[in-house]
């Protein structure tokens, strides 16, 4: 009861204390409401170009590396290539060691929609395995994926995206309807809710690492290949082809698909690895690799941090701005500092009527808290003039990504309160220790 | 000015002082960085391309089905597009200047090499570097003559038969001082891959890739004899030509094949734009916590002068008393700012170098030009002298009759 009154009464001392040296109050609001409103902004990039797309599956998610070049094409580091050729793509394929998995590629066919009178689109997609829905939780508005069934007979099925659905069937189920791809009729067996993970993590190997459109189809990888869909992504050779077009592509040692498997045991990956390793030496007593094994299997977010997703200067920015939060902290020390010492006197007199140190303590904490919670105030309108002007000057793939969102105005509010407060801590240490005596005298 | 007053007064002031002169320091060591990775930025948005710039026009089509008169369609496509009033000229490519995607090899300087000794991109097209408007500056450019269809090329490779495969290439000059230094490229051979030679008959002064990351790559670029069916079509016309030949080439590709879509239409300037944009917003980024920063520090010093003021009044009082000038006062706390500011420079410049090399070491930025440490100081000078400025003439203003009151 009598904590609550003082809290009541902390929070009058400090309203009136802040009104009687406005100048000093607002420089200090300004300083956090600046700082803390720079930091978030960066931060806001940052957290967009870095963020885990799947974080509650990503380390149980694998891409394995088969090396299919040899010594003579890695670099300093032996990494083996980042993609697997058709030849051990398939071998993966028909092993299935892992408990759900996908080879894919990129696709981009043409697309004539039914209705007459619309124009042909060009999408772009992935073919994959029908595994490759139930393993990165793929959202669906309507139906779902396909069986292995589907993928063995080579189905001329498809699952489109809920922007496509809209496009092409005015937002309907248009489960069991067709559609035409590059010549062909595809029936529609799901319709996707809005996904479009950041950065495309299934496929880092084939696609632009930021992308503000989401994939439209994806069709069966062995249909993909028997129609003689073209690999819209990279692909990366080591020698000449040995043969024209796709086929000679498969036939290659080009690498070009890129691989994921869900392994969600320790015990699990330490089998596949060495599954890899066993299938590369079989591959090398067969005479088609004439080197010891160098696989490679890495979780997701190993391969995000290897393939430097994040672009260094975004974290260069974030340290700038971390630099210009504690450029604030000891800014808001000194003015403080300056603040509580200038009120010595009242200090002195509430001291000798018998207030403890503690009630101090409390008073000025209090004080700080209050021009914390003023600076996170002017934080949060600074930082949403920020993360627009982000909006603006980005490119739109970045620009998608920086958002205001409930944990970045809470994150900004906690921060500029927290500094504020640990800034106070000195200059409240020094005001509590003013002897009294002292005080009265020299008035 | 005497300044050992000033630092007798400041030895009273310990702490305040010291947060003063870190202020300053970090804001010099973050400052002089920050800026120097901004004119990074900028030095890269203005990068020379090497093509004309403001007469390029961009066409991507695809066809809706795999076709297999590519080549015939695609001179068809060639000879109307060249029909247009305005166009000067015309070529089919496989990529674009700052484009984006990108086709690359690593180029070898000796037959039976292990490693290659670069990685450069490859433009193919015939009269390609001619639209462009690169400018040759030794040999000559790629003739009708040196030029083969992709197809057969690759047909060609498969099965090792060096008569269809091309023979000749141009370089730039960034990529002929790389592999053979101070001397002449012409009539020097580069090998890709397997061990047929190509000889360097040319050498364009510039000629940026498509895409990079790393600056000192970015002109690493040949053109490749080879004839290309890519749908990509690079339009030359005079700047204020473009809007009405694009429209009127997109028009006339329509006419020709309705059944294709078009992938992409766009002048270079917007490839150009699009192609810089995050580097024109990271360094708009940095300039605004720069911005912040400064404020920030600026209103630091105005406060603490201000307290400083406000806790010497009686001492101001005395001294005007006892004769000192308001010129004298004024001057008192401009130099006690200079001097806790030059303190925090000092610091600062020796911290900048310390966060510069930290920042060589993981993310391989170029070391900080020695040039940058003055001009930090400079600037935090004047902000120090600005923001001490309203404090010290309200100190100047202290009236010497203020020594003979009691508080």
């Amino acid at each position: 009861m009598l904590g609550y009154y003082m809290l009541g009464y902390y929070i009058d001392l400090a309203w009136r204390s802040l009104r009687r040296s406005p100048g000093l109050t607002v420089l200090m609001v300004l300083a956090i409401g600046f700082g803390v409103a720079a930091s978030m902004t960066t931060y806001s990039v940052f957290r967009a170009v870095s963020g885990d797309p799947i974080p509650w599956k990503s380390s149980q998610l694998f891409v394995p590396q088969i090396d299919a070049w040899g010594p003579s094409s890695r670099d300093s580091n032996g990494e083996p290539p980042d993609a697997l050729t058709y030849t051990d793509a398939m071998a993966l394929v028909h092993a299935h060691r892992a408990k759900l998995q996908s080879a894919m590629y990129r696709i981009s066919p043409s697309l004539v929609p039914g209705q007459a009178g619309q124009h042909p689109i060009n999408v772009s997609g992935h073919a994959v395995y029908g595994e490759f829905f139930p393993m990165l939780d793929v959202p669906f508005l309507y139906g779902s994926g396909w069986s292995a069934d589907d993928d063995a007979h080579q189905a001329p099925v498809v699952v489109i995206s809920g922007e496509l659905n809209q496009k092409l069937f005015d937002g309907a189920n248009s489960v069991g309807r067709s559609l035409s791809m590059d010549g062909k009729d595809y029936r529609v067996v799901g319709v996707m809710d809005s996904w479009n993970p950041q950065p495309r993590f299934y496929d880092l190997a084939s696609s632009a690492n930021f992308n503000a459109i989401g994939e439209s189809v994806f069709i069966p990888f062995e249909r993909g290949i028997a129609a003689g869909i073209y690999n819209s992504g990279n692909t990366n050779c080591h020698e000449p082809r040995t043969g024209p077009g796709f086929i000679g592509l498969q036939q290659s040692s080009c690498v070009w698909i890129s691989y994921m498997a869900l392994l969600d045991s320790s015990a699990a990956v330490s089998q596949y690895r060495q599954y890899l390793d066993g299938y590369a030496r079989e591959q090398q007593r067969a005479g088609r690799f004439h080197w010891a094994p160098n696989n490679l299997l890495r979780d997701v977010p190993a391969v995000l941090d290897h393939q430097g997703v994040v672009p260094s200067d975004t974290r260069i920015s974030l340290l700038v701005a971390l630099g210009l939060l504690v450029v604030c902290l000891v800014n808001t020390v000194g003015l403080m500092l300056a603040k509580f010492l200038r009120r010595s006197g009242e200090i002195g007199v509430r001291r000798a009527l018998g207030a403890p140190r503690r009630a101090l303590y409390a008073q000025f904490l209090m004080e700080a808290g209050m021009i914390g919670a003023a600076g996170g105030a002017l934080g949060l309108l600074l930082t949403g003039v920020g993360v627009m002007s982000v909006g603006w000057v980005f490119r739109p793939e970045i620009a998608a990504l920086a958002r205001l969102d409930w944990s970045l105005l809470g994150i900004t509010m906690v921060l500029a309160v927290g500094v504020t407060l640990l800034a106070g801590v000195y200059p409240t240490f020094r005001a509590a220790r003013v002897q009294p005596a002292w005080q009265l005298k020299s008035n | 000015m005497d300044i050992l007053p000033i630092f007798s007064a400041l030895r009273r002031h310990k702490i305040t002082a010291l947060l003063v002169i870190l202020e300053v320091a970090l804001t010099c060591a973050i400052v002089c960085n920050a800026v120097f990775l901004i004119t990074q930025r900028i030095d890269r948005i203005h990068m020379l391309s090497g093509v004309a710039e403001h007469e390029l026009i961009d066409i991507q089509i695809s066809p809706i089905s795999a076709t297999t008169d590519s080549v015939p369609r695609m001179n068809e496509d060639l000879a109307a597009l060249r029909q247009i009033p305005g166009v000067t000229a015309v070529a089919s490519s496989n990529q674009l200047p700052l484009g984006g995607s990108s086709w690359n090899a690593g180029i070898k300087i000796a037959r039976d090499q292990k490693e290659s000794t670069l990685n450069a991109t490859t433009y193919y097209g015939e009269n390609m570097l001619e639209t462009l408007g690169t400018q040759l500056v030794a040999g000559r450019s790629l003739l009708h003559d040196d030029f083969y269809d992709f197809d057969a090329v690759v047909k060609a490779g498969s099965t090792s038969d060096t008569k269809n495969m091309p023979k000749v290439a141009v370089v730039t000059q960034a990529m002929a001082d790389r592999l053979w230094p101070g001397v002449s490229p012409l009539g020097k051979e580069l090998f890709m891959g397997d061990n047929i030679p190509i000889t360097v008959v040319g050498v364009v002064a510039h000629l940026v890739r498509p895409s990079f990351s790393d600056n000192a790559v970015a002109e690493y670029s040949m053109a490749f004899p080879i004839r290309m069916a890519a749908g990509r079509y690079v339009i030359r016309t005079a700047p204020e030509n473009r809007e009405r030949v694009l429209a009127a080439a997109l028009a006339k590709l329509k006419q020709l094949d309705p059944k294709r879509v078009v992938l992409k239409k766009q002048t270079w300037d917007q490839v150009r734009e699009k192609f810089f944009q995050n580097d024109r917003a990271m360094a708009g980024l940095l300039l605004g916590v720069c911005v912040a920063l400064l404020v920030v520090t600026a209103l630091g010093i105005v406060g603490l002068g201000s307290f400083w003021v406000a806790q010497r009044r009686r001492q101001i009082g005395v001294r005007r008393a006892l004769g000192a000038t308001r010129r004298h006062i004024l001057r008192y706390f401009q130099t006690e700012n200079f001097l806790l500011a030059t303190i925090g420079i000092v610091l600062g410049m020796a911290m900048a170098y310390g966060v510069n090399l930290l920042l060589m070491v993981h993310y391989e930025l170029p070391r900080l030009p020695m040039m940058y440490l003055p001009m930090g100081a400079v600037v935090l000078w004047l902000i120090g002298q600005a923001a001490v400025l309203g404090p010290a003439l309200r100190a100047a203003a202290v009236p010497p009759v203020v020594a003979t009151r009691s508080v």
